[in-house]
């Protein structure tokens, strides 16, 4: 029809006045941000914000004229980062979540690949009864868990006592590791569940032949379930890694039930501990570090995992 | 990490559920041994999983006196009904509404949050634009920061506009969900097909009520998982409550029944309240795992196969 006939091959498409640079037209603006908008918004206030908020506030120092002084907010550089940086009870904490973390994730995350290969497995009958029972206590939140859990391991009022009144969980040795319990009860069928449904994504037909080669279950899982399940397993460890450098509810209850959970017990307490004196500058610059702490870990484990794989 | 997150997932043929339940026989191939093993790990397992919310729900049937008096593993006389009751009671019924502020910040929450994530997960998937892979990867790095690490700068800036100790200064960080907009991205970009999109711009169909009345459908799935999540995350929340709120009145459960636990040295009594309140409080969370199973299962396994 004649409306091609405009647009002959010369013609230039677009003024070359008009634009500086070719940009190609987004379709469906309008929609596109009405889709993008209520997320971005919040987001930026309640995430980026944020951010920004405590890096600025971390920033500054408080001064005061004479000791009684009207107290301000003035621009301190690094102060608070030096003063972080030799805070000797945050780095204690630091390394006790990170011990912590070193025993605790490869337990949870070893259970959590035992029970899905097993679910998966021909092995075993009423997976359905297993599945929902490791998975019920996912839907404990972590205060409660741990209120539960204390009950638990007091001497005196434990269905266990002749456990505990022998051995004490709540001393100043073993409350990490009893808090450590507390984690991987409510988090194990989780992950179980993740590492099962990634399972399930297998076909069949991967180790059937395998299976008529004369394969036991334990080598089919070690080499063809195994490696295939590796990006579940990696994500449920950055998650984990994540959770055990942010552990505050758990030690945070267990404090009411023994006295060696300190205010500076988990670098998250020491935050809140710091906040509450108040010192929110400090407070900030702990929290950022600790931010940062957290990112660069989960991404090297994500880098280092990814690494190997492609090796 | 975004090279390996762009390829949508691979749309595996997954093996039925009931197809997986109902496994043929075992052959002759697995021992007896390994069947009776395997058996008696999980067994054991189950114990570890089970007896101690055993014991809360037995503690909570029990008066004062028989609690530490009978077997902490079975009941003695059955008073749930009046110990509820007692619970409810307790400081004009704090407890209720305790249980009430914890379904709307996250029953709501998780709803509101759940539909922008999905809306933007969906754009991010389906239209090209300037700035979304740049967009994709900031969402990205805030799944890696922890929500306990923002609990301090909102509270700070909250504190500036005077909304710490409101419903607000709860609800509103609750409403983003960086995890879910990447979970719809994937699975938008494998379960919504563009020849649909494209039919039902051919029968003039605004793009938004595309995304509401087939798009969504379609995400379902996924939704359904975000929305667990979500709900899963605001309603286990601890920290942000407890550095937001002092008024009891705003408290969650979980932050009610810490303050409680934390009093239990000065008013012994108020030990049973918390034991009963504790298994109240995880009732909710259950039936709603086991209402909507069937799409959680599929959902979470969208999610690893990254």
């Amino acid at each position: 029809m004649s409306a091609p006939a405009i647009l002959t091959p010369d013609a230039p498409i677009r003024p070359a006045s008009r634009a500086p640079r070719p940009r190609a037209t987004v379709q469906h603006r309008g929609a596109i941000l009405a889709f993008v908008l209520p997320f971005g918004l919040l987001f930026a206030l309640f995430y980026l914000v944020p951010i920004g908020y405590a890096i600025y506030q971390s920033l500054l120092v408080i001064e005061r004229e004479g000791t009684f002084g009207q107290a301000r907010e003035v621009f301190g550089g690094l102060t608070q980062y030096v003063l972080v940086f030799q805070n000797g009870p945050f780095w204690n904490s630091i390394a006790r979540v990170l011990t912590f973390g070193a025993v605790q994730v490869p337990v949870m995350l070893g259970l959590a690949l035992l029970f899905a290969l097993l679910l998966d497995s021909p092995l075993l009958r009423g997976k359905r009864f297993f599945r929902l029972a490791f998975f019920v206590p996912y839907a404990v939140p972590g205060v409660i868990a741990a209120i539960m859990w204390g009950f638990l391991y007091s001497p005196k009022l434990s269905p266990f006592s002749n456990i505990t009144e022998n051995i004490n969980f709540l001393s100043a040795d073993l409350v990490l590791w009893a808090i450590a319990n507390v984690v991987t009860w409510v988090y194990v069928g989780y992950n179980m569940l993740i590492i099962y449904s990634s399972l399930l994504a297998i076909p069949t037909e991967l180790y059937e032949a395998a299976t008529l080669d004369g394969a036991g279950q334990w080598r089919i899982a070690w080499s063809i379930k195994i490696p295939l399940i590796m990006p579940a397993i990696v994500l449920t460890a950055i998650f984990s890694i994540i959770g055990t450098l942010q552990l505050l509810a758990e030690p945070q209850v267990f404090r009411s039930f023994s006295s060696a959970v300190t205010s500076t017990f988990t670098p998250n307490l020491t935050v809140y501990s710091t906040s509450s004196i108040p010192n929110f500058n400090l407070a900030a610059a702990f929290s950022v570090v600790l931010a940062l702490a957290t990112f660069i870990l989960s991404f090297a484990f994500l880098k280092f995992t990814q690494r190997k794989e492609a090796k | 990490m975004s090279t390996r997150v762009d390829t949508p997932i691979p749309v595996r043929p997954r093996r039925s559920l009931a197809q997986r339940m109902s496994p043929p026989a075992p052959g002759p191939r697995e021992s007896p041994l390994a069947r009776a093993g395997a058996l008696i790990v999980m067994g054991v397992f189950t114990l570890y999983f089970l007896v101690p919310i055993w014991w809360l729900l037995v503690a909570a049937t029990k008066n004062r006196a028989q609690f530490t008096g009978t077997n902490p593993l079975w009941f003695a006389d059955f008073n749930l009904f009046e110990n509820i009751a007692a619970l409810l009671n307790y400081r004009d019924g704090v407890y209720l509404k305790w249980l009430l502020n914890s379904a709307l910040y996250a029953g709501g929450g998780a709803l509101i949050a759940t539909v922008i994530a999905g809306m933007c997960g969906y754009a991010l998937a389906k239209y090209r634009f300037p700035g979304r892979e740049l967009l994709f990867n900031v969402v990205l790095g805030g799944v890696l920061v922890p929500a306990t690490a923002l609990a301090l700068p909102l509270f700070l800036i909250f504190s500036q506009v005077s909304l710490t100790n409101t419903f607000w200064a709860v609800f509103l960080p609750s409403l983003v969900s960086p995890f879910g907009v990447y979970l719809a991205r994937i699975y938008a970009a494998a379960s919504v097909p563009d020849e649909l999109i494209e039919a039902a711009r051919l029968d003039g169909a605004g793009e938004v009520r595309t995304f509401f009345t087939v798009s969504m459908k379609l995400m379902f799935p996924a939704l359904i998982t975000v929305f667990l999540f979500q709900f899963v995350a605001i309603w286990n929340n601890f920290f942000l409550p407890l550095i937001m709120l002092r008024d009891e009145a705003l408290f969650p459960v979980t932050l009610g029944l810490y303050a409680w636990n934390s009093q239990v040295n000065q008013i012994p009594e108020i030990r049973a309240y918390v034991l009963i309140g504790a298994l109240l409080s995880i009732i909710p969370l259950i039936i709603i795992f086991l209402l909507l199973q069937r799409f959680w299962r599929n959902g979470l396994g969208a999610g690893s196969v990254k």
